[in-house]
């Protein structure tokens, strides 16, 4: 006989519980090699002098500061791909002809590696904020494209058909059934897609910046810094958790009948 | 309207099939259905003739993989037609429209809305007045006994009522014709006997023209006023079998003689 373990559900707490402990195991880890000297401070710095340099930060407002600029230019790069990457997604996975048009492009493009059209972006929209926001913007328009057009794509056809029987032309059976049958799935997609924003925080960052997160810790690379460097990849770390989870909470109040 | 376009040049017809057109509902001709794919072509419905009156309800039954949905979608305007006519009330198929209402096999019920908002659905893109929808709602989910329901969402109704509710919202738009794609075959035995009386009770009051297509022979006798049988792919018409039963009809009908002779005659011809 089996006990099925596989997908069982546990208790809410006992979740929570074991996340939390797997969060500090491996702040244990790091703590017992790096106090006791194990490692090079240098090559791993101690958890204390990485919260002591995080409050430093804060004190002298440099933290608030880089986060604010931070947060302006992946919600920038993140906006302008979502108003131009949704409806070319929702288009694509709904007409074929302009499936072919768009996705072979965009499966092409997504392949290459963003911080190699640094150098690139500097030449065609100059050292700007526009520069930062522009390669957010390349990390996630073409993913976003693809993925939203799977999600027009996942909207069952006999929910589409159901539709034309009850009276809607291409047009409104896209805008009245179509959309509002993927905005779930769409909201997840963006979900995921803000945190790949986040990580293309440093790349975007790499653009003659003198300010943000990314900056700060391509900063402390210059010194060896690196009870900086971990201050800020934790802080982009944090924040991307945070923003993900504001997006989950929405979804769920948003859509509760899906 | 949508989906249908005004007959010009009617086909050639036999003097018996003209006769009959006077009261004509749906008018299948010589319809064949042949799937493209790039290794060969399937042949899936050859030569369906079908003449189906006004307040009909036909059942189409057949052996798996006949095409009996293909053709029910044809009718549908929802799979093109290889060959032949499809005409509905004097008008030809080339696509979906309001004039036939359709429930399908798996849920359709939009599920952001509400059962009431669903039924509305309809009546709102031909943008009924607001008063004549409310009515409207009502009856159909009165007919459906779902008025306690009217406020829940498709998540939370068992699936015989989501197929209640998807029979509601099509006939609330008061179709020419009902298509049914093997409504039923999701649902437990239970389940499924309560709506093969409530079906045919709203046939009994509403008399919508209905075409229903399933595999289950019990419920094609028990529903039906006349059953087309098809035969094994490609798809041809075997026998075209009226059902002489009272027109009222319980449960225990399925126990009696006569209900078990038309039975055994349709599955004599699947099998």
């Amino acid at each position: 006989m089996v006990r099925i373990k596989i997908r069982k559900e546990i208790p809410k707490k006992r979740y929570v519980t074991l996340a939390i402990l797997a969060f500090v195991c491996i702040l244990l880890v790091w703590s017992i090699v790096s106090e006791l000297g194990l490692v090079e401070s240098i090559f791993l710095p101690t958890p204390r002098s990485v919260i002591r340099y995080t409050m430093r930060s804060i004190a002298n407002g440099t933290l608030f500061a880089n986060m604010g600029i931070s947060v302006y230019r992946i919600l920038a790069g993140f906006c302008l791909a979502v108003i131009l990457g949704v409806p070319i997604g929702i288009i694509a996975g709904t007409f074929k002809p302009f499936e072919a048009v768009v996705r072979p492009i965009s499966e092409f493009i997504r392949y290459m590696p963003v911080p190699a059209f640094v150098p690139l972006i500097m030449v065609w929209v100059g050292i700007g904020e526009s520069a930062k926001i522009t390669v957010i913007f390349i990390g996630t328009f073409f993913q976003m494209v693809l993925m939203v057009a799977d999600d027009a794509m996942a909207v069952p056809d006999d929910l589409i058909h159901a539709s034309y029987t009850l009276g809607t032309n291409n047009f409104t059976a896209v805008t009245k059934v179509l959309i509002p049958a993927m905005l779930p799935r769409l909201m997840e997609t963006l979900r995921m897609m803000i945190g790949w924003a986040w990580t293309y925080l440093v790349s975007a960052e790499l653009v003659a910046a003198n300010s943000g997160l990314g900056y700060s810790i391509l900063k402390a690379q210059r010194f060896i810094k690196t009870d900086a460097i971990f201050s800020g990849i934790l802080i982009i770390g944090l924040l991307g958790l945070i923003t993900d989870r504001i997006f989950a909470y929405i979804n769920k109040k948003l859509f509760h009948w899906a | 309207m949508l989906g249908l376009r005004k007959r010009n040049r009617l086909p050639d017809r036999s003097s018996h099939i003209e006769a009959n057109l006077a009261n004509s509902k749906i008018y299948v001709n010589d319809v064949s259905k042949i799937y493209h794919s790039e290794k060969n072509d399937v042949l899936a419905l050859q030569n369906i003739t079908m003449n189906i009156l006004d307040n009909e309800f036909v059942c189409i039954v057949g052996p798996s993989g006949c095409g009996k949905s293909t053709l029910l979608r044809m009718i549908g305007g929802l799979d093109e037609i290889t060959s032949g006519h499809i005409i509905v009330q004097d008008m030809d198929v080339y696509g979906p429209g309001v004039d036939r209402g359709m429930v399908f096999q798996s849920y359709t019920l939009f599920p952001w809305m509400t059962v009431e908002e669903n039924i509305r659905f309809g009546l709102k893109m031909k943008k009924m007045p607001q008063e004549e929808q409310k009515q409207v709602v009502q009856k159909y989910l009165e007919v459906t006994k779902l008025t306690p329901f009217a406020n829940s969402y498709p998540k939370e109704l068992s699936g015989g009522m989501k197929q209640r509710a998807a029979i509601a919202r099509a006939l609330a738009n008061s179709p020419e014709v009902l298509l049914m794609d093997e409504p039923f075959s999701a649902l437990d035995p239970q389940t499924k006997a309560e709506m093969q009386l409530l079906m045919r009770e709203i046939w009994e009051v509403e008399k919508p023209t209905v075409i229903f297509v399933t595999h289950d022979i019990d419920e094609a006798v028990f529903l039906a006023t006349k059953i087309y049988v098809l035969t094994q792919r490609p798809g041809t018409v075997k026998k075209e079998v009226p059902v002489y039963l009272p027109f009222k009809r319980e449960l225990e009908l399925k126990d009696t003689t006569d209900f078990l002779q038309i039975r055994k005659q349709v599955a004599s011809l699947i099998y």
